[in-house]
C-alpha cells in the first residue's frame, strides 16, 4: 500500500497538468471562436502567404 | 468634392509597430468563407495578421503602423463580395467576455477538482465495503479536502458573491441555496473528516459547481454571441456622415466622430445619420422610419432634419445638434424608459421557481434535523442527515432546466434567422396572443418598388434602367433594380431636383418628375389608380412611360398573418402613416382592426389598453416612433433594417426580406417553453424521490452524486428535443 504515497500525487499531479494547459489555452484565446476553430481543422491548408500567382495578381490590381 | 474616408478613430495600437483594426463583416457564414477572406487579405502587403472569428462573424486583421490605409481592406473585401464596416467594441461586451471566461476557467477548476475527488471517493466506497483501514480512509479523506476546498473556493466565486449581494438586500436568489449547500456540505465534511468518519461529501459539493457553472455559462454564452451579432449589424448599419473638414474639403467619418455644431453634407438618396438643422441647400425628406409617414417633407434652411431620415432630392449642407442625442431622440428615450421601467416587473420562470424552492429546501432540511433529534437520534446525526438533505435536493437540475433550454432554442432561432436579445424573450414570445404590426418598414419593404413593371415593355424598362443608374435617388434606384440593368449609359448628366438625362442615337431620354418629362398627364392617370405611388416618368423622344414606385407589402406578409391568426394570434395594425395607406394595406393582407395616423405616445396608450383586457400583446416595429411601444409591449420584435434604438429596445431582431421570422419565433418559443416546464417538473419530480430516501437518513456519498448527476443529464437530454424539434418544422 505504500505505493499509494507515490501514485496518488502522481495522478494528481497529471492532472494538474492538464487543469494548467486548460487555463493556457483558455488564456491564449482558443475559445473565442469555436465555431471557426471546427472548420479550421478540416480545412485543406492553412491560410496560404504564398498565393497562386493566377490568384494573387488580381488582388494587386 | 472627392470624399475621403477615415476611420483612424477605429484602428488601435497593437505594439511592437503594429496597427489593429476589427471589421464586422457581413455574410461569413461558412469554412470557405473564412479562407476566402482570410487569403485574401493576407495577400495584400504589409499585413501581418488576418484572423476570421466566425462566431462573432468579425475579422481581425493587424499591419505595419502607417503601410496601410484601413480603407484599403474594406474595399478588398467588396471585391471578394463581402461588406465590412470597422468595429468597436462596446463597453458591455468586453465585460461579458471578460465574464464569460472567468465562467470558463471557474468550471474548468472545478471540473479538475470534481475528476480527481471522485478518483479518491471510489476506493473509500469500495473500501467501506471490504477491507480498508480508517488510516487509509482518512488519508482520502483529507487529500479530498485538500483538492475540494481550493477549488470551491475559487470556483464558487460566482454564486458566493451573487448571493451575498442578495442577502445583502435582504433578497433570496437562486444562489443563496446554492451557497448555504455547498459551504454546509464542505464544513460538515472537514468535521466529519477529523472525527475519522465513514463518510464525506466533498465529492458532491464540488459535483453540483460543476454542473451548476456549466448552466452559468450557457445562460452566458448565449447572451454573448447574441450580442455580439447585434453589434455587428449595428456596426453594418454603416453609420457614417459626411463632415466638412474645411470650407469645401469633405471626408466620411463614422458617426461616432461628428460633435454638435459640425458641418454635414447630405446627399441625395442618402440616409441621414445625426440630428440637425438644414443651413443651405433645398430637398425633400422621407421621414418613414422616424414618423412612420411616407408622403415627403420639403426641407429647406431652417428646416429640422433627423437622424434616420432619408433625403431625396437635393444636397443639404446640416449644422449638426446632436450626434447621438437630440431633442427628438431625448423625447423617445424618455418614453423608452418609461416603458422599460414598467415591463422590467416581469418575473422569469427561473427566478419563480427558485422563489418557491429556496424556502421549501430549507425548511425540508431543518425539519429533518429536529425530526431525527425529537426520535431520539444524537445532534451529531440529524445534522449529516440534514445536510444529506441539502445535497441531494441541489438546484442543479434546477438550475441546468432553463438556460440549456434557451441555449438550444436560441440556436436554432439564429438559423432561422431571429435573433434573441436575452434569454427570458423566450417565456415571453410564448405566451402572445395578439400582434400588434407597424406599416411602413414592417409589413412593408424599406426599400421602393417599381408596381407597375408588367405594364411596361422590356426594351424601354431596361434603357430607363441603364439611364437610372446614373442617379442617387432612391427612386431612381428602384427603377434600376427591377430592370436589373448593370451598365450605365455614357454621358448622363443629373438635373438637381428634376432627373437625368442622356443622349442615345441622337435621341434625348430622361428619367425623372412627369413634369421634367412631359408626361404630367399620362403620370395623373396612372395615380388615380394607385393614389399610394409616386410616379416617375420616362420619355424617349415622343414616347413616354410611367412607372409607379412605392413601398411593396413583405412578399409573404398575407402568409403570415393568416398564420398568426391559424395560431389563435389577434392580428393589428397600428400605423402612423396617413389613413388611405394603411386602409389599402389592411385590406389587402385581410387584417380588420387597424388604426392610422397614431402617435408614439397613442401606440403605447393602445398597448396598455390591450394588457387591461388581459391580452399579452406583442409589437412588430422598426421605426425610431415606434421604440417606445417596442419596449411597452410584452414583448418586441424589429426588422433588420430598422432604425438603431428600435432594433435596441427589440427583445428579437429578425433578417432578411421574408416576414415567416415572425411565426417561426412564436412557434419555437412556445416549444421551448414546453421543454422548459418539463424539465422544471423533472427537477420537481426527482426530488419527491430523492428527497424521502435522504431523510430516512440511508443516503451515502455515493447515492447521493449519482442521483444528481442523473437528473442533472436527464434534463440536458431533453433541452436538445428543442433543436430537433425545430429542424423537423423547418
Amino acid at each position: 500500500m505504500e505505493v499509494l504515497v507515490i501514485l496518488v500525487p502522481l495522478a494528481l499531479a497529471l492532472g494538474l497538468v492538464g487543469l494548467l494547459a486548460f487555463l493556457w489555452s483558455l488564456k491564449s484565446g482558443q475559445y473565442d471562436d469555436l465555431d471557426g476553430a471546427a472548420w479550421r481543422a478540416i480545412a485543406d491548408d492553412e491560410p496560404a502567404r504564398e498565393l497562386p500567382p493566377a490568384e494573387a495578381k488580381p488582388s494587386k490590381a | 468634392m472627392q470624399a475621403t474616408r477615415d476611420f483612424s478613430h477605429y484602428v488601435k495600437d497593437a505594439g511592437s509597430g503594429l496597427s489593429h483594426i476589427d471589421l464586422a463583416v457581413e455574410g461569413v457564414s461558412c469554412a470557405g468563407c473564412m479562407s476566402k477572406i482570410e487569403r485574401g487579405l493576407s495577400a495584400i502587403p504589409d499585413v501581418t495578421l488576418a484572423r476570421v472569428n466566425l462566431t462573432d462573424r468579425r475579422v481581425a486583421l493587424e499591419w505595419k503602423q502607417g503601410a496601410l490605409d484601413p480603407a484599403r481592406f474594406i474595399d478588398r473585401l467588396a471585391e471578394l463580395g463581402y461588406k465590412a464596416y470597422p468595429f468597436e467594441t462596446a463597453g458591455a461586451e468586453a465585460a461579458e467576455a471578460e465574464q464569460s471566461r472567468f465562467l470558463l476557467r471557474c468550471l474548468g477548476v472545478a471540473a479538475f477538482a470534481t475528476m480527481n475527488v471522485m478518483m479518491l471517493s471510489i476506493p473509500v466506497w469500495s473500501g467501506n465495503v471490504s477491507d480498508m483501514i480508517p488510516e487509509q480512509r482518512d488519508f482520502f479523506h483529507w487529500l479530498s479536502a485538500l483538492i475540494a476546498l481550493p477549488a470551491a473556493a475559487y470556483a464558487g466565486q460566482p454564486f458566493f458573491k451573487s448571493a451575498w449581494s442578495a442577502l445583502r438586500t435582504g433578497n433570496v436568489n437562486m444562489d443563496v441555496p446554492i451557497s448555504i449547500g455547498v459551504i454546509l456540505a464542505l464544513g460538515m465534511s472537514l468535521v466529519e473528516t477529523a472525527n475519522h468518519a465513514e463518510h464525506a461529501y466533498f465529492d458532491a459539493a464540488i459535483m453540483l459547481l460543476t454542473f451548476l457553472l456549466v448552466g452559468r455559462y450557457l445562460d452566458q454564452s448565449m447572451r454573448r454571441r447574441t450580442r455580439a451579432v447585434a453589434g455587428n449589424l449595428a456596426a453594418l448599419k454603416a453609420e457614417t456622415a459626411t463632415k466638412f473638414v474645411g470650407a469645401d474639403e469633405i471626408t466620411v467619418v463614422p458617426v461616432a466622430a461628428i460633435d454638435p455644431g459640425d458641418i454635414v453634407l447630405l446627399r441625395p438618396g442618402e440616409r441621414c445619420a445625426v440630428d440637425g438643422t438644414v443651413i443651405e441647400g433645398r430637398s425633400e425628406i422621407d421621414q418613414s422610419l422616424i414618423t412612420g409617414e411616407t408622403r415627403h417633407v420639403a426641407a429647406e434652411q431652417g428646416t429640422a432634419v433627423y437622424a434616420g431620415s432619408l433625403n431625396m432630392t437635393g444636397t443639404l449642407r446640416v449644422r449638426v445638434s446632436a450626434a447621438s442625442e437630440g431633442t427628438l431622440l431625448a423625447e423617445i428615450t424618455r418614453l423608452l424608459d418609461n416603458a422599460l421601467q414598467a415591463r422590467s416587473r416581469y418575473v422569469r420562470l427561473a427566478d419563480r421557481a427558485s422563489r418557491l424552492y429556496a424556502p421549501v429546501v430549507h425548511a425540508t432540511a431543518l425539519l429533518t434535523i429536529l425530526g431525527w433529534v425529537l426520535a431520539g437520534a444524537s445532534w451529531h446525526d440529524a445534522i449529516v442527515t440534514g445536510v444529506a438533505v441539502l445535497i441531494i435536493t441541489c438546484p442543479c437540475a434546477l438550475g441546468l432546466a432553463i438556460p440549456t433550454v434557451q441555449t438550444v432554442a436560441s440556436g436554432a432561432m439564429f438559423r432561422a434567422g431571429v435573433l434573441l436579445n436575452s434569454g427570458d424573450s423566450i417565456e415571453r414570445l410564448a405566451d402572445v396572443d395578439h400582434v400588434i404590426f407597424d406599416k411602413t418598414g414592417t409589413l412593408t419593404l424599406p426599400d421602393l418598388e417599381v408596381v407597375n413593371a408588367s405594364g411596361i415593355p422590356d426594351d424601354v424598362f431596361r434603357v430607363a434602367g441603364q439611364l437610372a443608374l446614373a442617379s442617387h435617388h432612391p427612386v431612381a434606384a428602384a427603377v434600376a433594380r427591377a430592370s436589373e440593368a448593370k451598365a450605365p449609359l455614357a454621358g448622363a448628366a443629373e438635373e438637381s431636383g428634376q432627373g437625368v438625362r442622356a443622349l442615345l442615337n441622337g435621341k434625348e431620354l430622361r428619367l425623372g418628375r412627369p413634369s421634367f418629362c412631359g408626361a404630367e398627364q399620362l403620370a395623373e392617370d396612372s395615380l388615380r389608380l394607385d393614389p399610394e405611388a409616386s410616379a416617375v416618368a420616362f420619355s424617349n423622344g415622343d414616347a413616354k412611360y410611367v412607372f409607379c414606385v412605392r413601398q411593396g407589402l413583405r412578399p409573404d406578409a398575407q402568409a403570415v398573418i393568416s398564420a398568426l391568426q391559424k395560431r389563435n394570434v389577434k392580428v393589428e395594425i397600428v400605423s402612423g402613416d396617413r389613413e388611405p395607406a394603411v386602409r389599402a394595406a389592411a385590406r389587402a393582407l385581410g387584417v380588420s382592426d387597424w388604426r392610422a395616423g397614431v402617435t408614439p405616445g397613442d401606440k403605447i396608450a393602445r398597448i396598455e389598453e390591450l394588457k387591461g383586457q388581459g391580452s399579452r400583446v406583442m409589437m412588430v416595429g422598426d421605426g425610431l416612433n415606434d421604440a417606445p411601444a417596442l419596449a411597452a409591449a410584452h414583448v418586441s420584435m424589429s426588422p433588420i433594417s430598422a432604425a438603431h434604438l428600435s432594433q435596441a429596445t427589440a427583445d428579437l431582431v429578425f433578417l432578411g426580406k421574408p416576414l415567416a421570422p415572425v411565426v417561426a419565433a412564436i412557434d419555437f418559443s412556445r416549444k421551448a417553453l414546453l421543454l422548459m416546464r418539463q424539465n422544471l417538473w423533472l427537477a420537481v419530480g426527482y426530488n419527491f424521490l430523492a428527497v424521502p430516501i435522504a431523510i430516512s437518513g440511508v443516503v451515502t456519498p455515493l447515492i447521493a452524486a449519482a442521483a444528481m448527476s442523473g437528473s442533472s443529464i436527464l434534463v440536458m437530454l431533453n433541452a436538445l428535443r428543442a433543436r430537433s424539434v425545430a429542424n423537423g418544422r423547418s
